[in-house]
């Protein structure tokens, strides 16, 4: 099979405009993805599936990943003018000065496909597509037309991390009931307070136990019994 | 009665009994279990009929698909929240007098799913529940002994007086109210009636 890097020069070479990017990963498997361009994501899977030479035509797996927002610091040298006494004579003199500095990197949330090709025999091809942040914009495109496999996945997808696939044919709850509104998997998922009983509480559970004990009680702080619910 | 006299008069070929023991006899030995099954303990459920187990020894051998023609309701696995209502709602429908015997782990506390957001923490929320069997999965022996059980306590049931079986009290209501699937969670999350205040957490 052919490598990452030449599946992304393959990628580029048939879709103008794709912008492919190779996800290292870095552990003994070496199972580099490729980061998809949402908008081109159709036509990359329509190449993928048809090129004769890949013929990717299963679509084994897709999955979701919450990437929370980041915190960054890092030290960054800014050259300031500062004054000084320079051998009794007061003079501005330039330095360079370490700076800490903190920016926020937005999180988003991603799926992440696995490709194989019964025709050739070959596999995984690891495809990953990123929506615009964690909250309003997280519209992914359905790969569903391209591959139907996909469908159960991504409506499995779409309950738990709550990614709206555009596209899908009937993008609809598939674990949990359809009143439901929260999105399990989420990594900031508040989980129901549901724990009032249990025998031999230990560590978390105790933990969770009391904070129930005190809601129930009405006495604990309901921040510092961690959640709103 | 004495049961030595009981027992002399039956040499003699004088069979004596109360309308109790009879009525009870009967209902005992044909314990007629509802066809469904929930998880994993349903495949012990299943041998436990099969014939090396043979529940049939006991009157239960004819699994009614059916609510409206079951009296016991195994629940025989895991619970989870977007199945519960319907638990429930079956459990409307038998008609009395019914019985219900907890399966395994998961149908008792939740089991191994107990930390998980999907899983109900006990049937025992929400319908009464008369056996409780531990186990993942009980094996088919664990099944009968709670079947033995739960035929020992009908037998023990009087036909009058305060301690009378529901579907002989004609206030008590043999209806438990279905909980409805929430934007969280189930609504209410336990049925305080059924489930009384828990233990005190230390």
């Amino acid at each position: 099979m052919k490598t990452v890097e030449e599946i992304k020069a393959a990628i580029e070479a048939a879709v103008p405009g794709a912008g492919v990017e190779i996800l290292p990963n870095a552990s003994p498997s070496a199972q580099h993805s490729l980061l998809v361009n949402p908008a081109h994501a159709i036509a990359i899977a329509k190449f993928l599936r048809d090129d004769a030479e890949l013929a990717l035509d299963f679509l084994s797996n897709v999955t979701g990943v919450d990437w929370l927002d980041k915190e960054i610091v890092e030290k960054v040298k800014v050259p300031r003018q500062v004054s000084k006494t320079v051998d009794g004579v007061e003079q501005i003199v330039e330095e360079t000065v370490e700076e800490t500095r903190k920016h926020v990197e937005p999180g988003y949330l991603e799926a992440v496909y696995h490709l194989f090709s019964m025709k050739k025999k070959h596999g995984p091809v690891v495809i990953r597509m990123r929506t615009a942040n964690r909250t309003d914009k997280v519209e992914l495109p359905s790969l569903t037309p391209v591959w139907r496999s996909g469908e159960f996945q991504e409506r499995e997808v779409f309950d738990l991390y709550g990614i709206v696939f555009t596209g899908h044919p009937d993008l609809r709850r598939l674990l949990m009931w359809p009143e439901f509104k929260d999105h399990p998997m989420r990594k900031d998922y508040v989980e129901p307070d549901d724990f009032e009983y249990e025998p031999t509480a230990h560590d978390k559970v105790l933990e969770r136990a009391k904070a129930h004990k005190d809601r129930e009680q009405g006495t604990g702080n309901r921040e510092q019994a961690g959640g709103t619910r | 009665m004495e049961n030595e006299l009981k027992i002399e008069l039956g040499k003699q070929g004088v069979f004596v009994t109360t309308i109790e023991e009879l009525y009870n006899w009967g209902r005992k030995s044909s314990v007629w279990p509802m066809q469904f099954g929930l998880a994993c303990c349903a495949i012990e459920m299943i041998a436990t009929t099969m014939a090396r187990y043979d529940m049939a020894r006991f009157g239960a051998e004819v699994f009614r698909p059916s609510p409206r023609q079951a009296d016991l309701m195994i629940i025989s696995g895991t619970v989870t929240k977007k199945m519960a209502p319907q638990v429930v709602r079956l459990y409307n429908q038998m008609a009395e007098p019914k019985y219900v015997i907890a399966m395994g782990a998961c149908a008792i506390s939740g089991g191994p799913f107990k930390q998980g957001y999907n899983v109900l923490k006990g049937i025992d929320r929400y319908i009464p529940v008369d056996v409780h069997i531990p186990g993942c999965p009980p094996r088919p022996e664990a099944l009968l002994q709670a079947f033995m059980t739960l035929q020992k306590k009908i037998e023990a049931q009087s036909l009058t007086g305060e301690d009378r079986p529901r579907h002989l009290n004609a206030e008590a209501s043999g209806e438990f109210p279905v909980p409805e699937q929430g934007e969280h969670d189930l609504e209410p999350p336990v049925n305080r009636l059924v489930w009384p205040l828990p233990a005190q957490v230390k």
